[in-house]
């Protein structure tokens, strides 16, 4: 198969995944005594009726985005980084502290180091697991679900102590300051458009990750040690230092998630009850564009969409929007379950056939 | 053994099979005698263990149909097969490795007691009516994980007799043998045939197939060549039929060249995966424009000498040393800067990296430094100009550099790691079965490349489980029997009973001494 080749038939399965998940949404409406049309109807002028709809959609797709990278880079490295909960958590912190603390500093110094603050808490954070990992082979997921739980209570215990805003007895921190903050590019329209420039960073980032893991050394070890490690270590490389520095990257860019959260919507660490969920979100984003980063953008953008329209639907078309919940959820078991369902999608076969065709290299 | 007139118990008309892209089976005809060792023979990929896993209705033939005993059958799933008395061994084995031996032979066909209960006594004993009817020794209650591969297979064979076989098809069962267990397997395939059975036999072995085979039919890319029988061909035109050209099976050399001693290692001892010694202190030495075979059954210490040497694996003590420089457990990329190359012995698994392309698995030596990157970058340029060099100059068989190794048939998987290593201008060749599983044209490519790196002066150090293959490339042969080197001898004083004995750990003067007796 040649790279082209490969790239269109990647790109079939998780289409062929999308339509078939929306139609049986739409049956499911159906049969619910509800008009589908009416309902993705609401759901597309819930997501892109009006520009704050859109503007709202996009500060949903940013922390998404970042979340499927991490998970993307570390997956590459045949890692599972479940962690980027906590890491997001740790990075708003960062960048929180960061960001109110050095007040005063000039917009171009305070800007990159409140970013870099956040990054480099989440790559701390995962590189305990990381580390644990490449140095004694312990398994990264009870680790990383371990600091997650870490993340979420000392997140509790410095905003409601010592990062929390002296001037008010509720568990938020100092506001951070106006140089430390992203530009919130439509707000000339009106104050309400939050859509800020944190989502430039994230479209940015994700060609960073795609150079990254297909131009560069690291980015070759990484994916040699994710798809054979034994194969990368007769070849001599050093395969714990590969996985090392995957958790790093991962965790950084989930960092990223947190800090462009708090610089660009936020302004500040506001305590968490429970998780957010954007971790785990970005499992289901990173997996429907199967680690691919430019497809991370596409599919984080689709999760955003159903994720905003889904409430609207409810509110305009009176469809439950936990309809919403089970096309995405067939989406992923669709591309989760590729080689399962293969023969079962009407059509799926000869679409990748007609990809493959006349590119068969058994010779 | 099998008379013309003797009446067919299979035959097998018109099988067409087509995957996508591939007509896997050609208008294929086949027929089997009662009582006959028939070997389907054809490179990997010609179609082989198609055709059988339509006769047992693992796959269902496009086109054709299968007579058995005359008449005319329909076999949608293996339980047709079954009650029609066909039974085949597969490639790789179906048993579950936590059962017991008779556990395994059971299962489906439990006999209960009461409609319910596992009757373990009545078990045991129909394995051991079949097991003794047809010779086929073997412990009803061991755990099929705890005995060897040539017994496991024992158990797959009695499994397809219990379930009452009269046709037996063996789908390449000595690709996972020793020589040893190669010979028990014929044994027991002769007796069953007395008995009446009537064996298809898989195999590229062409070695084999002369030797157990009444008839030989050959498949390539999907379409018969032809039948013959065993006692009116010879090897050469098998080759022949099956490859499409001459092929020469064993590659023509001159006479080593030997230069000055290259290699040395001394006294080294190796711990294995559980700690125990797997290497009591190997010696041994290499010249330049030299190839020392090391020979031995599986297990005795060749896979950690191996691994010892490319850094894979801690020497616990003892010293290796490459043209007067010490690289006792350097990493394995120190190591190989040193000029030491690796065809590792399990290609999948340690040689490459399937789901790259063929272009990435050429520089996954050598990406990390200038041409190929600069450092940090890499020049993909550069990288697929070099995958087009080596495929042209190894003649690996692939569209372009693009193509993913795991689409590769295995002899262009093996070209690919082979180009890579050698392109590395070594000055130690570390080859492990550099051609286990390949067919004769690609095994021929192997060697002619090997014998031209020894010509080049460079030291080889072959590692083989085939005898044939060591005699065929080895200037001298040092053969390994519980972590230590038995013996070295030189390749004219070597015979394949003195080899054999050796590798039994009988060390070379009592070999010697045995020679002699013998011809008393
Ligand atoms: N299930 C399958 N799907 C697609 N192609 C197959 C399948 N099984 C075999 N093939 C193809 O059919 C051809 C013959 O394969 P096979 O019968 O396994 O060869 P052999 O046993 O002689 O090595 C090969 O090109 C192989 O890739
Ligand atoms: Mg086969």
């Amino acid at each position: 198969m040649t790279k082209n080749n490969k790239w269109w038939s990647g790109i079939a399965v998780p289409l062929a995944a999308i339509l078939v998940g929306l139609v049986i949404g739409g049956v499911l409406m159906f049969i619910t005594g509800n008009n589908p049309f009416a309902g993705y109807g609401a759901l597309l002028s819930g997501s892109f009726g009006s520009g704050i709809d859109f503007s709202e959609t996009l500060v949903y797709v940013n922390p998404l985005i970042f979340a499927g990278l991490s998970i993307a880079v570390a997956y590459r490295a045949g890692l599972f980084n479940i962690g980027a909960e906590g890491q997001i958590i740790v990075g708003m912190l960062a960048s929180a502290f960061v960001g109110y603390q050095f007040a005063g500093l000039p917009r171009l110094l305070h800007l990159p180091l409140t970013l870099g603050a956040g990054m480099l808490a989440g790559a701390l954070w995962a590189s305990v697991p990381g580390y644990l990992k490449a140095k004694f082979g312990v398994h990264e997921v009870v680790n990383s679900i371990m600091m997650n739980y870490i993340a979420l209570h000392l997140s509790h215990y410095l905003v409601t102590g010592p990062l929390q805003d002296p001037n008010t007895t509720l568990p938020y921190s100092p506001d951070i300051a106006q140089n430390a903050r992203l530009w919130r590019f439509l707000s000339g329209i009106g104050s309400e458009y939050r859509v800020n420039t944190g989502i430039f960073i994230a479209i940015l980032a994700a060609f960073v990750v795609y150079w990254l893991l297909y131009k560069t050394t690291i980015g070759y070890e990484i994916r040699a040690v994710g798809f054979n490690a034994d194969a990368s270590r007769y070849a001599g490389m050093n395969t714990s230092r590969a996985m090392a520095t995957a958790m790093l990257i991962s965790g950084a860019l989930a960092g990223l998630a947190g800090a462009v959260q708090v610089m660009g919507i936020q302004y500040k660490f506001l305590d968490i009850f429970a998780f957010e969920g954007w971790g785990f979100d970005g499992i289901a984003v990173a997996l429907v564009a199967k680690n691919n980063p430019i497809g991370i953008l596409g599919s984080a953008f689709l999760f955003g969409v159903l994720h905003r329209g889904s409430q609207t639907m409810q509110a305009l078309a009176g469809v439950p929007k936990e309809t919403i919940g089970i096309v995405q959820a067939l989406i992923i078991f669709i591309v989760a379950a590729e080689g399962l369902v293969k023969g079962w999608i009407p059509g799926l076969d000869k679409i990748k056939a007609l990809f493959n065709r006349g590119k068969e290299a058994d010779v | 053994m099998v008379s013309p007139h003797e009446k067919l118990v299979l035959e097998m008309r018109g099988i067409t099979k087509r995957f996508p892209g591939v007509v896997a089976n050609a208008d294929v005809d086949f027929t089997l005698k009662k009582g006959e060792i028939h070997t389907l023979l054809g490179e990997n990929g010609a179609g082989k263990s198609t055709l059988m896993k339509i006769l047992y209705g693992l796959y269902q033939a496009d086109e054709g149909e299968i007579y058995v005993h005359g008449e005319k059958r329909e076999i949608n799933e293996p339980n047709d097969a079954l009650s029609l008395g066909i039974g085949m061994v597969h490639q790789h084995f179906m048993l579950i490795p936590q059962f017991s031996v008779v556990e395994n032979l059971v299962l489906g066909t439990e006999p209960k007691r009461g409609g319910v209960f596992l009757d373990m006594a009545a078990a045991v004993r129909q394995v051991e009516d079949v097991s003794r009817e047809y010779g086929l020794a073997i412990d009803p209650h061991a755990k099929v994980m705890n005995i060897s591969v040539g017994m496991q297979q024992r158990v797959e064979i009695l499994k397809a007799l219990l379930r009452g076989a009269e046709i037996l098809v063996l789908d390449e069962p000595t690709a996972v043998l020793t020589p040893q267990e190669v010979g028990e397997l014929f044994t027991i395939m002769r007796n069953l045939t007395e008995m009446g059975k009537s064996i298809i036999f898989i195999s590229h072995k062409l070695k084999e197939v002369m030797e157990i085979s009444d008839r030989v039919t050959v498949i390539r890319r999907g379409r018969i060549i032809g039948s013959v029988t065993t006692a009116e061909t010879n090897v050469n035109d098998l080759a022949r039929m099956m490859v499409g050209r001459d092929v020469e099976l064993v590659v023509s050399k001159e006479p080593a060249k030997p230069g000055p001693e290259m290699f040395r290692i001394t006294d080294l001892h190796v711990q294995d995966d559980r700690h125990l010694p797997a290497l009591s202190g190997v010696s041994l030495s290499v010249r330049a424009g030299e190839i020392l075979g090391i020979a031995g059954v599986d297990g005795n210490g060749q896979n950690e000498l191996a691994e010892a040497i490319t850094g894979m694996r801690k020497a616990t003590s003892g010293q290796i040393v490459l043209n007067g420089k010490d690289i006792t457990n350097l990493s394995s990329r120190r190591v190989f800067e040193s000029k030491v190359v690796h065809i590792p012995a399990d290609r999948h698994r340690h040689g490459l990296v399937l789901e790259f392309s063929i272009a990435e698995n050429m520089v996954l030596r050598t990406y990390y430094a200038p041409p190929f990157s600069n450092k940090t970058v890499l020049d993909w340029e550069v990288i697929k100009q070099e995958a087009r060099e080596l495929i042209e100059e190894y003649d690996v068989r692939t569209p372009n550099e693009d193509v993913l190794a795991s689409s590769l048939s295995g002899g262009n998987q093996q070209k690919v790691i082979v180009a890579r290593e050698l392109a590395q201008e070594p000055e130690l060749i570390v080859a492990a079965q550099p051609t286990r599983g390949l067919d004769v044209g690609a095994i021929e490519f192997v060697h002619t490349r090997l014998i031209e790196a020894r010509d080049a002066q460079k030291a080889v150090l072959l590692f083989s489980l085939e005898l044939d293959e060591i005699l065929a490339l080895a200037d001298r042969i040092a053969v390994m029997y519980e972590g230590r080197i038995v013996g070295i001898v030189d390749r004219e004083e070597a015979t394949e009973e003195k080899l054999g004995l050796m590798m039994a750990g009988v060390s070379d003067d009592r070999t010697s001494a045995v020679a002699g007796g013998g011809e008393l």
